[in-house]
């Protein structure tokens, strides 16, 4: 089973992954044997079953609304590309 | 010094035979002059280690009693460390010096216990073998052609060349089992929930677990009394009472039931690896356990739901990988999507970015109820394979991978072969289930690892078992040649 380059293509943009013209056929190949494996699901009977997407079982806890974490601007700024006046630096979006 | 076990440390340090610095100096020495062959260790912090073991002399002078005090350990580069470099294993982190710790981390320091460095490992935790680490595969200590297993090899390489007494390592499919298995030492990947994950860089959330690694069960039970705790910070943390996992270790497993699936004796498995795990099961019936034939009917589907749930998961967590906040960003960016793009093609390795595809596919319109919600439909069936068992059975056992330690490139072209290595590991974790591996064999020089799975929260059982089998086997006192002396 192989997958279709467009495919690919759109997985890639979604995934926002720069993938070469060259690479497509191997990755595409790859996928297809992941793709087969995991196709084995669907001889599975799952009929009334709830889907279990936290193994065990627990509720999820609210806590109370009040402030616990101290600013750390300065802390985590340090470690960033490239900032200017405590503000993270990106390619300009608007003209 | 370094065949000591932890606790034999403990006491040797409590009675003056020798200081924590002594103790931290002889394992950063054989750091420094033994992984260059293995390379195990990412970041040695040596400075750091060596000025903590000064405190923690004087601490041990006063009568300190915090339970590891002055006992040297290494992380696993997974977990968030103040100040030092947390890579993952990943270029994409290779610049990373957290500003915070780790809770596991965190307990470590306040159990008194010494950073020695950050282990290698698979990137971003995604292998079996430490093929994908950014820095180089580790090597087996038992046989250097050969894989460590993962994707914490890092960690179990060095406690197997007797590199540290103990180590914390992480598993979302058997990535502490596993390695424990192919390097002889033992590990425990504890409930789902027992340990925090904060500061733990995330692959799949609802499947990873931080756990201990170490040579002996009764060594795991300290780290663990250390890592196990109530976290605020992780929503998915239990808020149970840690048990002290030492204080049964003693006790008699006469008339334990130990489950024996008979789906985990199938086609693919070693014959050697069946043969020693068959002869340490009739090691339990010597020493009076009831050996009960179960099934797991569905433990083929096991690796299938894993490779769309834990692909799903790393898809929407390493989405945050981006070149703005933290780590790689790519050089000349011309717009933001070129930014991301290129960032994150630089950043991530290639098994890394295949499951980003994998995970985007599953999750993508149209495909998410055929296989994302399949897949947690499976993942029921396969905790009802379990609860069922534990209704008639205490423990269950069974090999913990199917063949010992391969070489190095023998899986390289096809994934899935890769992915088939986790077939005995990965149904726990689907099912958020305890599992540990200790040593139980060799075959061809290298060594084999028998699973224990135990019930949900039911670690100190599973710590007794392992414990009482290391009372009448020396399996986990072997060490590779020239690692001895």
């Amino acid at each position: 089973m192989s997958i279709e380059k467009q495919t690919i293509e759109n997985l890639a943009t979604l995934a926002r992954l720069e993938i070469d013209d060259q690479r497509v056929e191997e990755i595409s190949q790859r996928l297809g044997s992941v793709l087969e494996l995991v196709d084995q699901l669907q001889a599975a009977d799952t009929n009334n079953l709830m889907d279990n997407s936290h193994a065990p079982q627990a509720t999820q806890r609210l806590r109370e609304d009040k402030v616990t974490e101290s600013d750390q601007r300065d802390a985590f700024q340090a470690i960033a590309p490239d900032t200017e006046d405590g503000l993270y630096l990106v390619p300009k979006v608007i003209d | 010094m370094h065949n000591f076990t932890i606790t034999q440390l403990i006491d040797g340090l409590k009675n003056r035979v020798f200081s924590s610095t002594e103790i931290t100096q002889h394992f950063l020495s054989r750091i420094k002059t033994l992984d260059p062959a293995f390379n195990s260790v990412i970041t040695l912090t040596e400075g750091q280690a060596i000025e903590a073991a000064r405190l923690a002399d004087q601490q041990l002078a006063k009568g300190d009693s915090a339970p590891l005090c002055g006992i040297p350990v290494l992380h696993k580069d997974i977990f968030c460390t103040n100040g030092v470099r947390t890579s993952c294993g990943s270029k994409m982190l290779d610049n990373f010096v957290p500003p915070y710790d780790a809770t596991v981390v965190e307990n470590f320091k306040n159990s008194g216990a010494i950073m020695l460095g950050k282990t290698n490992m698979d990137e971003f935790a995604m292998g079996s073998s430490n093929e994908t680490s950014f820095y180089g595969p580790v090597k087996n200590p038992w046989a250097t052609n050969s894989v460590p297993g993962g994707s914490s090899g890092g960690s179990a390489a060095a406690i197997a060349a007797r590199l540290a007494p103990g180590a914390t390592a992480t598993d979302t499919g058997g990535s502490i089992r596993q390695p424990a298995a192919l390097c002889g030492i033992t590990g425990l990947k504890p409930t789902y929930g027992r340990v925090s994950r904060w500061g733990m860089v995330a692959f799949a959330s609802s499947l990873d677990q931080a756990g201990p690694m170490a040579r002996t069960a009764e060594d795991c039970a300290l780290l663990l009394n250390c890592m196990a705790s109530y976290d605020n910070k992780d929503s998915t943390c239990v808020d149970r009472p840690v048990p002290n996992y030492s204080a049964n270790l003693g006790d008699s497993i006469k008339g334990l039931r130990i489950g024996i699936p008979k789906e985990y004796f199938s086609e693919g498995l070693n014959a050697g690896t069946e043969k020693a795990v068959r002869e340490s099961l009739a090691e339990y019936e010597k020493m009076g356990a009831e050996l009960v034939e179960i099934s797991l009917p569905n433990t083929g589907l096991s690796v299938p739901a894993y490779y769309v749930i834990a692909p799903a998961e790393a898809s929407a967590n390493l989405s945050r990988f981006d070149g703005v906040k933290y780590g790689h960003r790519c050089d000349n960016p011309k717009d933001l999507e070129d930014l991301y793009r290129r960032t994150r093609a630089e950043g991530f390795g290639d098994e890394v970015q295949r499951r980003i595809l994998i995970g985007t596919y599953c999750l993508s319109a149209g495909y998410y109820d055929a296989y994302y919600g399949k897949a947690q439909q499976v993942r029921e069936l396969i905790r009802q394979d379990f609860t069922q068992a534990f209704e008639k059975v205490d423990l269950i056992m069974g090999p913990t991978c199917p063949s010992p330690a391969f070489e190095f490139g023998s899986k390289g072209n096809d994934p899935v072969a890769m992915y088939l290595e986790d077939i005995y590991t990965i149904s726990t974790n689907l099912a958020g289930l305890p599992g540990m591996s200790l040593p139980c064999g060799m075959v061809d020089k290298k060594p084999v690892g028998l699973q224990i799975i135990g019930n949900y929260f039911d670690e100190a059982r599973m710590l007794n078992a392992a414990h009482q089998f290391q009372q009448v086997t020396d399996w986990h006192t072997q060490a590779p040649e020239g690692i001895e002396s």
